[in-house]
C-alpha cells in the first residue's frame, strides 16, 4: 500500500517536473539554447495566479488564464529583448544571458513582491480520494496535476505533428536554414515556440504551488533545475523524453527517498542521470546524433 | 534598435541588481551627542545587529530588530546611557551576513549583537572573536555560535539545551509514546537539537520510530517522511526546523489524513503570522519557547503593548529576545562603570567580566547567569497553539 502510495507522490512530483521539461525541451529543440530563465517565468505565473485569487479574491480559473496570458506576454517579451538580437551570437553568449535573465527575474521579485514567503491558496480544493478502505489517500492535486500532465503531452505531441505551425516547429528545428527556404518564417516560429513554453510554465507554475503552497521569488529556482535535468534525462529536444524524463525523476526521488535514504535523495537522482549518460548520452528518447569533425 | 533594446534591458538589470543589494537596515533613532546622567556608565554607544529582514526568515530578524528597537527607544528617553541601533539584512545568508558585519563595523559599532539566526551567526562570531567586539545574540542559538569564542554570547538556549529539554518535556508530561523526528541535515541549527533530542530521548527511554530529513533543496515534498511515520505509528512529530518547511508538513500531513501530536522548537514560533497561513492546521501545535506574550506580570504586558501599538502584532519570542539583549547590555554596562569613550575592546572585557558574573531578569526567563562558555542558563516554558493563538501549556 505505502509502494503505492509513493508512486502516486512520485507521479505527481513528477508530473511537474514533466510540464516545467516540456518549456525547457521546445525550446531546445527549436532555438537550439537553453532558456534557464524558464524556472522563474514559472514564479511570476505562480505570483500572478496568486494575486487574481488572493487579492482580488477571483474564481481560480481567471487565475489560471491570467496567468497563463502574463506569462505568454513575459516569454515573448524575453525572447524579443533578450534573445533575439542575439541569435547569431555564439551558444555561450546565450546561455549566459539566460541566466542573466533569471536573476533579473528572481529580483525583480524580490523588489516587487519582496522576499517573505506567501501561502497559495489551493486552486485544486481541498477533496481527496480515499482507496482501500482508506489506506491509502490520493490528494485532488496530485490527481489533477497527473491529469493535466497527460492532457499537455497528448495535445502537445498532435499539435507539433498535425498542424501547420507545429510542422514549422519541426522544420525549423531540423534545419532553420532550409526551413527559410521553404517559406517558413524561423523567427514567428521560434517566437510562437516561446510562447507555448511560457504558458505551459504559468500552469506548472500553479500547479506547483498548489502542491507545494509557498511562494516566493525563489519558488521557480530549484524544479527548473530539477525539470532542466529531466528534460536532458529524458533526451532534450523530445516532447515524450521530457515527460518520460519528468515522470521516471519524480519517481526515483521519492522512491529513493522512500527505501534508500532520505539524505541520499538527490545523489540518487543525480546518480541515475549520469548513468543514463554515460550509457545514452543522447537521453533516452533523444536522437543519437553523431557528430562530424 | 536591438542595440538599443539590449541596453535598455541591461541597464534595467543593473539597476535592479543594485537595488537588491543596498541593505534595509533601521536608521538610528536617537540624536548623537545626547545627555550624559547617572554616575558610572555614560555616552552614546553604537549596538549593531545583522538579521533576515528579508526573505523565508525574515519574521525572525525582523521580530528580533523590533524587540531590541523598543528596549532601545525605553532606555533613551529616560537620559543616561543612550544607544544606537542599527540592524543590517542578512537574509540568513552566511556570506552576506559577514558583508552586514562589516559595513557595521564602517558605520562604528562598539557592541554587537551578533547574527538573529544561526547559520549567519557562526560565521559573524568568528568576526566578533577576531576583532574583539563584544557580541550577545538574541536568538542564534547553535553551540558552533558560542564554542571556542569567549566573548561572544546567546541569550537564548543552546541548541542542546532545546533538545534535551523538548525530549524531558515529552517524556515529563507523557505527550507520546512513538515519536517520529523530521529534520533538515543541511542546517546546524537543525541537526543540533536533532543530535541532543535523540540522546536525551534514548536516555530516558522514550522510542523514537522514524527518523528522516531534507534539505534547504527538497524542502517541497514530505510526503515520504509523513508517509513513514504514518506507518510506523509514531503519534508525535518532533520538528526542529523553522516555520516554513513546518506549514507544508502540517498541510501535507492534513491531505494524507494523518494527525499526530506536533512538537516545534522555537524555530516554530511565527508560524502564526505566515502570511495567508491556515491557523486551523497548527491547531494543537506544541512548541517550547522561553516567553509567553499572555503572560500576566507587569513587564510583559508593557511590552506587549508597545510591540503591538508600534508594530501591528503580538510579539513573538525573538522579538523578546531582542529587548531582553539590550536590557541585559544596560545591565553589565552599569555593572563595569563603561564609558562610551573607551576603547571597543576594553568595553569587550569589561561586559566579558559582567556577563560571567551577573544574574540577570527579562521578559524570556528570570535570574538568567551564563557560563564562560556564553551559553545562557534559564527556564524553558511549554506552549500549545489554540484557536490561532499561543497559550501557556503549564
Amino acid at each position: 500500500m505505502s509502494l503505492l502510495s509513493h508512486l502516486i507522490s512520485g507521479l505527481s512530483l513528477g508530473s511537474i517536473y514533466a510540464i516545467i521539461a516540456l518549456g525547457y525541451t521546445m525550446v531546445y529543440g527549436i532555438a537550439k539554447m537553453l532558456n534557464f530563465a524558464h524556472g522563474d517565468v514559472i514564479m511570476v505565473g505562480g505570483y500572478a495566479c496568486f494575486f487574481m485569487v488572493s487579492t482580488y479574491d477571483l474564481p481560480p480559473i481567471v487565475g489560471i488564464v491570467v496567468a497563463m496570458a502574463v506569462c505568454t506576454l513575459l516569454g515573448v517579451t524575453i525572447e524579443r529583448l533578450a534573445y533575439k538580437p542575439l541569435r547569431a551570437a555564439p551558444a555561450l553568449a546565450v546561455l549566459i544571458t539566460a541566466i542573466g535573465v533569471s536573476y533579473f527575474l528572481q529580483n525583480a521579485a524580490q523588489l516587487l513582491w519582496t522576499s517573505n514567503p506567501r501561502v497559495f491558496p489551493s486552486i485544486v480544493g481541498d477533496f481527496s480520494v480515499k482507496l482501500f478502505d482508506g489506506q491509502l489517500s490520493i490528494s485532488g492535486t496530485a490527481l489533477v496535476t497527473i491529469l493535466v500532465c497527460i492532457v499537455i503531452m497528448i495535445s502537445l505531441v498532435w499539435f507539433t505533428g498535425h498542424t501547420k505551425t507545429g510542422k514549422a516547429m519541426r522544420a525549423c528545428s531540423e534545419d532553420k536554414a532550409a526551413a527559410t527556404l521553404m517559406g517558413i518564417n524561423v523567427n514567428s516560429t521560434i517566437s510562437i515556440t516561446f510562447a507555448i513554453g511560457s504558458a505551459l510554465a504559468a500552469i506548472a507554475g500553479v500547479l506547483l504551488c498548489s502542491a507545494y503552497p509557498t511562494l516566493s521569488p525563489t519558488t521557480g529556482a530549484m524544479p527548473g533545475i530539477k525539470a532542466f535535468t529531466a528534460a536532458v534525462f529524458g533526451g532534450i529536444g523530445s516532447i515524450p523524453g521530457a515527460m518520460l524524463g519528468g515522470l521516471l525523476l519524480g519517481i526515483i526521488e521519492i522512491f529513493g527517498k522512500a527505501y534508500i535514504s532520505t539524505q541520499l535523495s538527490d545523489a540518487i537522482v543525480f546518480l541515475v542521470l549520469i548513468i543514463v549518460l554515460l550509457v545514452r548520452p543522447g537521453g533516452l528518447l533523444g536522437k543519437q546524433v553523431q557528430e562530424k569533425v | 534598435m536591438k542595440k538599443f533594446s539590449a541596453c535598455l534591458l541591461a541597464a534595467v538589470m543593473a539597476g535592479s541588481l543594485a537595488a537588491c543589494s543596498s541593505g534595509t537596515g533601521t536608521t538610528p533613532s536617537t540624536s548623537p551627542g545626547a545627555s550624559t546622567g547617572g554616575a558610572g556608565a555614560t555616552g552614546v554607544f553604537k549596538i549593531g545587529g545583522t538579521g533576515p529582514l528579508t526573505g523565508g526568515a525574515a519574521i525572525y530578524g525582523q521580530a528580533a530588530r523590533n524587540g531590541a528597537q523598543i528596549a532601545v527607544d525605553e532606555i533613551n528617553a529616560l537620559g543616561g546611557i543612550q544607544f544606537e541601533l542599527n540592524y543590517q539584512d542578512d537574509e540568513h545568508d552566511a556570506e552576506k551576513a559577514v558583508n552586514a558585519y562589516n559595513t557595521l563595523k564602517d558605520w562604528g559599532m562598539q557592541i554587537s549583537l551578533g547574527s538573529v539566526t544561526s547559520t549567519p551567526a557562526v560565521a559573524t562570531s568568528v568576526e566578533n572573536n577576531a576583532d574583539r567586539i563584544f557580541a550577545l545574540t538574541p536568538s542564534a542559538s547553535a553551540t558552533a555560535v558560542t564554542e571556542g569564542k569567549d566573548n561572544v554570547f546567546q541569550l537564548c538556549f543552546a541548541d542542546p539545551n532545546q533538545g534535551s529539554a523538548s525530549a524531558q518535556y515529552i517524556f515529563d508530561q507523557k505527550l507520546g509514546t512513538k515519536i517520529a523526528v523530521i529534520y533538515k541535515n543541511d542546517d546546524v541549527y537543525s541537526t543540533g537539537i536533532y543530535n541532543t533530542f535523540k540522546t536525551k530521548a534514548t536516555e530516558l527511554g522514550l522510542e523514537i520510530v522514524s527518523e528522516t530529513t531534507f534539505t534547504e533543496d527538497s524542502q517541497q515534498d514530505f510526503s515520504v517522511q509523513l508517509g513513514d511515520a504514518k506507518a510506523k505509528g509514531a503519534d508525535l512529530v518532533f520538528l526542529p526546523m523553522y516555520y516554513t518547511p513546518a506549514s507544508l508538513i502540517f498541510q501535507q500531513a492534513k491531505s494524507m489524513s494523518y494527525t499526530p501530536k506536533y512538537f516545534g522548537v522555537d524555530g516554530m514560533d511565527g508560524i502564526l503570522t505566515l502570511e495567508g497561513f491556515d491557523p486551523t492546521l497548527a491547531e494543537g501545535v506544541m512548541l517550547l519557547t522561553p516567553f509567553n506574550a499572555d503572560a500576566a506580570d507587569e513587564r510583559t504586558k508593557n511590552f506587549v503593548a508597545k510591540y503591538q501599538a508600534a508594530f501591528g502584532e503580538i510579539p513573538n519570542q525573538f522579538a523578546a529576545d531582542g529587548y531582553d539583549c539590550i536590557y541585559a547590555i544596560l545591565a553589565a554596562l552599569q555593572g563595569g562603570n563603561v564609558t562610551a569613550g573607551q576603547a571597543t575592546s576594553e568595553i569587550n572585557d569589561a561586559l566579558i567580566a559582567q556577563f560571567t558574573s551577573m544574574s540577570f531578569d527579562g521578559l524570556t526567563g528570570n535570574q538568567m547567569t551564563w557560563g564562560t562558555n556564553g551559553q545562557v542558563s534559564k527556564a524553558p516554558k511549554g506552549m500549545v497553539i489554540k484557536n490561532g493563538a499561543y497559550v501557556g501549556m503549564d
